[in-house]
């Protein structure tokens, strides 16, 4: 592991993001869009916007965040790249902690954009800071990057890579207590949603959106975001194999 | 002779084909070898044995007097693949300067890289609007800047014109004249002829070893396209008494 390596690479990923605007203006303009849309759908119910804007502000850096990190690393895997990467010096880890670097400070100016958009002009209102929704916006980004690293090693085409988006990301979106309260579901459904990472994700943005200061079910629903990060770096890292047939 | 790449014995399984079939060669220290042979012959995964990125089936492959693939070797080994393995949505400059810090390597050197290769005027130009020759050569710049011990060069010179193809053998020859050791692929015959040594190689079996100078003795001719059949030949013929 080399701090030195990680960070040239982390310069090196926002390098090819800056060569591509139109990938950065849907990064920063989509979610703000849709924040907006999702305003005046709700424009007679203000508090039910409140409460699903807030989730939607930590869902879209996930989604964004799941398809980029899929579609890069099945680039690197196909076009070679990777392959050379890994006949230098550099550690697999300081690949994936330059792509969770990388791809934490884009989600950290797309949460800026969208809930600084939000709360200036949306009206959007959570008991708790601005700051901890950001934070948790840019956790669920990390979360997001991680498991679209470790699913881009079950796709062998782009096709495949954009597919996992609903196979693996709409199934956590519809369990996990944004269109619906968990409790009120089949109570098989919801023990599902209780291993899937989303849902602690979302609950923490509840829980900020509910009290003005942290909770511990925040700080629960944190500690299992954490972990899921690093339990899907590690196998994500277990796929990236120097030696292959 | 001390060996820069001794490969023994080594059989690679990909899928249901045998790819090598109990493959012997060796590599001498500070010259520029040849692996020639037919597309699909084995060449590519031969070298990806020796960059220790290919899963083998038993055998061993020798590098710099340790296992190919060990992590001291990283540094000292510079591969090219076949197809460019750069970055197409950056330029030369930032793809070379990438690679290098990889190595510690600062941006001078790789500037220097590019204008080896020939693509100076095209440094701040993005890989994915290089024509096929100057991408290859991108790729070919972030091998050569680690000024690495052994450079494993799969087809660097397809898709040049005849003058650069020309340049590009001079430079692998100068680098093998200060010590480094060059492995490099061809599916041309008329590039065997530029090579201290050859191995030629069909269907993952070695069919010669030798100073193209031998190769042309031993088969009793100056073509080495023509000495490349003979030797098809006269294997196959062996072959056929055998069985």
């Amino acid at each position: 592991m080399s701090a030195r390596i990680t960070l040239f690479t982390t310069a090196r990923i926002l390098r090819q993001l800056r060569h591509d605007p139109r990938t950065i203006g849907l990064l920063l303009v989509v979610p703000t869009l849709l924040l907006t849309l999702m305003r005046y759908v709700f424009d007679s119910q203000p508090a039910i916007f409140d409460r699903v804007g807030v989730i939607m502000l930590g869902v879209f850096p996930f989604i964004a965040m799941f398809l980029i990190t899929s579609v890069a690393m099945l680039r690197e895997r196909t076009t070679g790249t990777l392959e050379r990467l890994l006949t230098t010096p550099m550690h697999k880890l300081d690949l994936l902690f330059g792509y969770g670097l990388a791809f934490a400070l884009a989600a950290a100016a797309q949460a800026a954009v969208a809930a600084g958009l939000g709360y200036a002009l949306l009206d959007l209102n959570t008991s708790g800071s601005a700051w901890a929704v950001a934070g948790l916006a840019i956790g669920n980004a990390v979360l997001g990057m991680a498991i679209g690293l470790l699913v881009s090693a079950f796709a062998s085409s782009e096709f495949q890579a954009v597919q996992f988006m609903p196979a693996f990301v709409l199934p956590q979106m519809l369990l996990c207590g944004l269109i619906w309260p968990r409790d009120q579901m089949a109570g098989w459904l919801e023990k599902l949603s209780n291993v899937m990472p989303m849902t602690y994700a979302v609950d923490a943005l509840i829980e900020v959106s509910r009290h003005a200061d942290p909770t511990r079910t925040m700080w629960r629903d944190v500690a299992v975001v954490v972990g899921c990060i690093v339990v899907a770096l590690l196998l994500g890292a277990a796929t990236l194999r120097r030696r292959t047939a | 002779m001390d060996h820069a790449i001794a490969v023994d014995d080594l059989v690679v399984v990909r899928g249901k084909r045998t790819v090598l079939h109990n493959l012997n060669c060796t590599v001498p220290r500070g010259s520029v070898t040849g692996l020639l042979g037919p597309s699909g012959s084995g060449k590519t995964t031969l070298m990806r044995c020796v960059v220790g990125v290919q899963k083998i089936k038993s055998g061993t492959v020798t590098v710099l007097g340790q296992p190919a693939g060990s992590p001291a070797l990283r540094r000292n080994v510079g591969y090219l693949t076949q197809a460019p393995s750069v970055y197409a949505d950056l330029t030369v400059r930032e793809n070379a300067r990438y690679f290098a810090s990889l190595y510690g390597i600062g941006h001078r050197q790789a500037d220097q890289s590019i204008i080896d290769v020939g693509l100076r005027e095209a440094a701040d130009q993005l890989v994915s609007t290089l024509s096929g020759g100057q991408h290859a050569r991108a790729s070919l710049a972030c091998a050569l800047l680690s000024k690495p011990d052994l450079l494993v060069l799969d087809e660097p010179t397809v898709g040049q014109d005849p003058v650069l193809r020309n340049d590009l053998w001079q430079q692998f020859h100068a680098l093998a004249a200060e010590g480094t050791t060059l492995l490099v692929s061809s599916h041309v015959m008329d590039e065997a002829g530029r090579c201290e040594r050859l191995i030629l190689i069909r269907e993952g079996r070695v069919v010669a070893d030798d100073t193209p100078a031998a190769v042309r003795a031993a088969t009793g001719t100056d073509d080495l396209e023509e000495a490349f059949l003979r030797l098809v030949l006269a294997q196959q013929k062996h072959q056929k008494v055998v069985a």
